[in-house]
């Protein structure tokens, strides 16, 4: 056990970035490569089936999504000021910080969750043979558009599919960043060690990145 | 500054703490320590090979004396061989599984788990991995992974039988193969073991950029350590994209999504892209690192430099990018279209240039050397001779107007065989027999090593060489009954001898088993360094202590430097000081400053 904490926490000779970081960025890359499967998957599926896929605003709710788009940014802002804090030494600001990004990630998780059961409740299901979306709206207006314009089972399927990877990254998210933050309560972080701190802060800001890609190809083109 | 220093002397304390006990669990079971994480894992991957082996046998039972009771399967259930008669679903199934478990269950983890762990950290000086706990990590992933594929016979259906491609729509759907659970079960345990993977690559990147010792710069790693970072990139790209593709694959199956289902829309050909997207780099993988054992063994039993050191780290960068734009060819005959296809064939056949630097430089490196002709040499010299055999029909296969002749027939299984089998696992072997004192701190016999190299050798070409013909008359793969169509039941003798020589190849296999347990508790003790190596790993104690080196290494030269006119011996460690006076090489890289810079966590 001696090793294994010595050779975690020192950098070692020649390396200016620590273990920690380089091992963070190295996963993230293998991460950029899963969701650029997906997102390859999703493009390829689209313009073989346009028929598949809705016009922007039909099917899903893009001003709600927008603003939780905004929020999860809001997220990136308040994780920075965190990783900041404890860069000066600031344990309240550190934990105040936290605190506030982990409520803006439960919140965006949250918003995903009400907006899949609208979504669901109006037919639009990643299950290929039941696939009957009606539209925004529709189901409680009572109304019925035409099949053409509220795609197919491919946009059910890719939808659930890239959102919910994503959804499941800041899910996975929040809960490191209460892991975080419960260490931050201990005084694990300080201005001499903020590494916990930093490469939570790097995954976050990829998980957000992503949903900037997510949000543009999936609801606004 | 203070305090930095403080940190540093209880780093290097941590290190020099060698003679520290560990509990049972701790050392042999949940064990952080890389040495130890390398032997689960081969003896993991040894257990699955000869899984892997035994599918083989019960397949060529089949193809040898078709629809016959096999010898000893009058116990399995009707649903798999009623009466010991083998049923055209459960060959499915023993194809697929022969192919899934050889190439992810035996050879990825003996060479990226057996190999990586061992030698990453000993052969750059480094007291273990950069994260020891992830590593323990990886090795316990993979565990349930291969349980759930072995659970897979089991299960109502069987286990899965669309092919170790799983080519959608067969595999996205239980109706035309029968296969339901053991489908799933089979995307859940590759997806798992992705996870293993993908641990194990973080890890071995982010050690090999960061836990070098002063000194070990870039030109003077071992090959194997090159081979194995180059493929650990490959590893962390391409798995991603398989545990992507399985999941959506997963969700046809389960909640019937239709992303590879054509009836709903879905497009069958993507998995296929995906799948090879991932796929041949997954290629790289099983061959990279065994091109730099064989490097390695080379060298050392040539006692000569290896030819063109720079030239074959640069041929192991090229491969690995050149395998990301070549997956095209495994697809040729699946409708996509042929200027694609002409690309894909002009990028396959450039990796034949780095290839035949390599081969040419072993050539080169065995050129008027002081050949050692003993185990680990002669699975080394296999290696090449098949690779260049496998790798010919690679070229081969790579032209599209062949291809569409030989598509899916038996010569792609011989080429498969030739570079897997005639490949990775003669370098495998090569491997073992050279590290085995290091793991074990015990020679391996070598009597009965040259024993059961010959006969293996023999033996493999007897079961694979003839295979090239059957492909070439039209039998194809995965084929259950040949003498069901006209055209191939002249073939039926050549089946029959292959199956007799598959028998006689596993069997053999009871001498390396043997010879392997029993050098274990009985093999003649090695010194710390037995076969004079220069590289780091022996200049330890065989098996090395918890924390690999007392003190931090310093390394003075690269790591081929045997015959050198200015040593005393006839090999040059690479952690040996140059000589008082001596001119070769008075200047080391310089030694990084051990204080920290920047922040730390």
């Amino acid at each position: 056990m001696s090793i294994a904490s010595a050779t975690e926490r020192l950098p070692m000779p020649g390396m200016k970035v620590y273990n920690l970081k380089l091992g963070m960025w190295v996963f993230l890359l293998s991460e950029i490569m899963f969701f650029t499967g997906l997102i390859g998957s999703y493009i390829i599926l689209r313009f073989a089936h346009p028929e598949h896929f809705a016009e922007p605003g039909v099917v899903l709710n893009v001003p709600l999504t927008a603003f939780n788009t905004f929020v999860l940014i809001c997220s990136s802002v308040t994780m920075v000021k965190a990783f900041a804090a404890v860069e000066q030494g600031d344990q309240k600001g550190l934990r105040r910080w936290l605190l506030a990004t982990i409520v803006l990630g439960t919140f965006f998780v949250g918003v995903q969750a009400v907006e899949y059961s609208v979504l669901w409740s109006e037919g639009f299901v990643p299950i290929a043979e039941q696939y009957h979306a009606v539209g925004r709206g529709a189901a409680h207006a009572g109304e019925a558009a035409t099949a053409a314009v509220l795609g197919g089972p491919l946009y059910g399927a890719t939808f659930y599919a890239m959102t919910g990877f994503h959804g499941a990254h800041v899910s996975i998210g929040v809960l490191c960043l209460i892991f975080v933050y419960l260490r931050a309560r201990k005084g694990a972080y300080s201005a001499g060690s903020v590494g916990g701190v930093e490469i939570m802060g790097l995954y976050w800001h990829f998980v957000d990145l992503v949903w900037i890609i997510l949000f543009t190809i999936v609801y606004l083109i | 500054m203070s305090t930095t220093e403080a940190v540093v002397q209880t780093h290097l304390d941590e290190h020099g703490d060698h003679g520290h006990e560990q509990s049972f669990l701790r050392k042999y079971i949940f064990s952080t320590d890389h040495k130890t994480i390398a032997k689960q894992f081969l003896f993991m991957s040894l257990f699955f090979l000869l899984v892997g082996g035994i599918l083989a046998t019960m397949m060529r039972w089949q193809l040898g004396f078709p629809s016959q009771p096999m010898p000893g399967a009058g116990g399995f259930p009707d649903t798999m061989a009623p009466g010991g008669i083998i049923l055209p679903e459960f060959y499915n199934s023993l194809v697929t599984m022969h192919g899934t478990i050889m190439i992810f269950f035996a050879i990825m983890p003996l060479l990226v788990g057996l190999f990586g762990n061992l030698l990453i950290p000993l052969q750059i000086g480094a007291p273990d991995m950069a994260f020891p706990r992830l590593n323990m990590a990886s090795f316990w992933l993979a565990v349930p992974a291969g349980l759930l594929m072995l659970a897979s016979f089991f299960v109502e259906g069987g286990a899965a039988g669309a092919g170790w491609t799983s080519y959608a729509p067969l595999s996205a759907s239980g109706e035309w193969t029968g296969v339901y659970l053991g489908q799933q079960l089979w995307l859940l345990s590759l997806t798992i073991l992705g996870f293993s993977s993908l641990a194990g690559a973080v890890n071995y990147i982010t050690t090999v950029i960061s836990l070098r010792a002063p000194g070990m710069t870039w030109f003077r790693l071992p090959l194997t350590t090159w081979a194995l970072f180059i493929t650990a990139i490959l590893v962390l790209l391409a798995i991603p994209i398989l545990t992507g593709a399985l999941i959506m694959l997963l969700f046809d199956q389960t909640i019937g999504t239709g992303f590879f289902r054509p009836e709903v829309g879905g497009e069958p050909i993507l998995w296929q892209h995906l799948f090879w997207f991932f796929g041949h780099p997954e290629v790289y993988i099983l061959i990279l690192p065994a091109m730099g054992i064989t490097s390695d063994v080379l060298a050392n039993r040539a006692r000569k430099p290896i030819f063109g050191y720079h030239a074959m780290v640069l041929a192991i960068i090229s491969i690995g990018f050149l395998g990301w734009i070549v997956w095209g060819h495994h697809m040729f005959q699946s409708g996509m279209n042929p200027l694609l296809g002409t690309s894909f064939m002009i990028s396959t056949m450039a990796i034949a240039v780095p290839s035949a630097i390599k081969t040419f430089n072993w050539l080169g490196t065995l050129h008027r050397g002081d050949i050692h002709f003993d185990t680990p040499m002669l699975h080394a010299l296999a290696f090449v001779s098949m690779f260049i055999i496998g790798g010919l029909s690679g070229i081969f296969m790579a032209n599209t107007p062949v291809d569409i002749y030989i598509h899916d027939t038996y010569f792609i299984v011989a080429h498969i065989h030739y570079v897997l089998f005639g490949g990775s696992l003669f370098a495998i072997f090569a491997g073992i027999t050279f590290w085995f004192p290091k793991m074990f701190g015990r020679m391996m016999h070598e009597g009965v090593g040259k024993v059961h190299f010959f006969l293996t050798f023999i033996l493999y070409n007897l079961v694979f060489f003839p295979m090239h013909n059957l492909g070439l008359e039209g039998m194809m793969r995965r084929i259950y009954d040949p003498n069901e169509y006209e055209y191939l039941q002249p073939l039926q003798p050549l089946n029959t001898f292959i199956s007799v020589a598959v028998f006689c190849l596993i069997t053999v296999q009871v001498l390396f088993a043997g010879n392997f347990i029993w050098s274990i508790f009985r093999g003649r003790k090695a010194g710390s360094n037995p076969w004079k190596s220069n590289t780091l790993e022996w200049s330890v104690p065989s098996p090395p202590p918890h924390g690999n080196f007392d003190g931090m290494p310093t390394v003075y030269r690269g790591p081929y430097e045997y015959s050198h006119p200015d040593a005393a011996d006839d090999h040059w460690p690479q952690h040996l000081p140059p000589p008082r006076g001596g001119a070769s090489e008075p200047h080391p890289a310089p030694a990084p400053s051990l204080a920290p810079e920047g922040v730390a966590p």
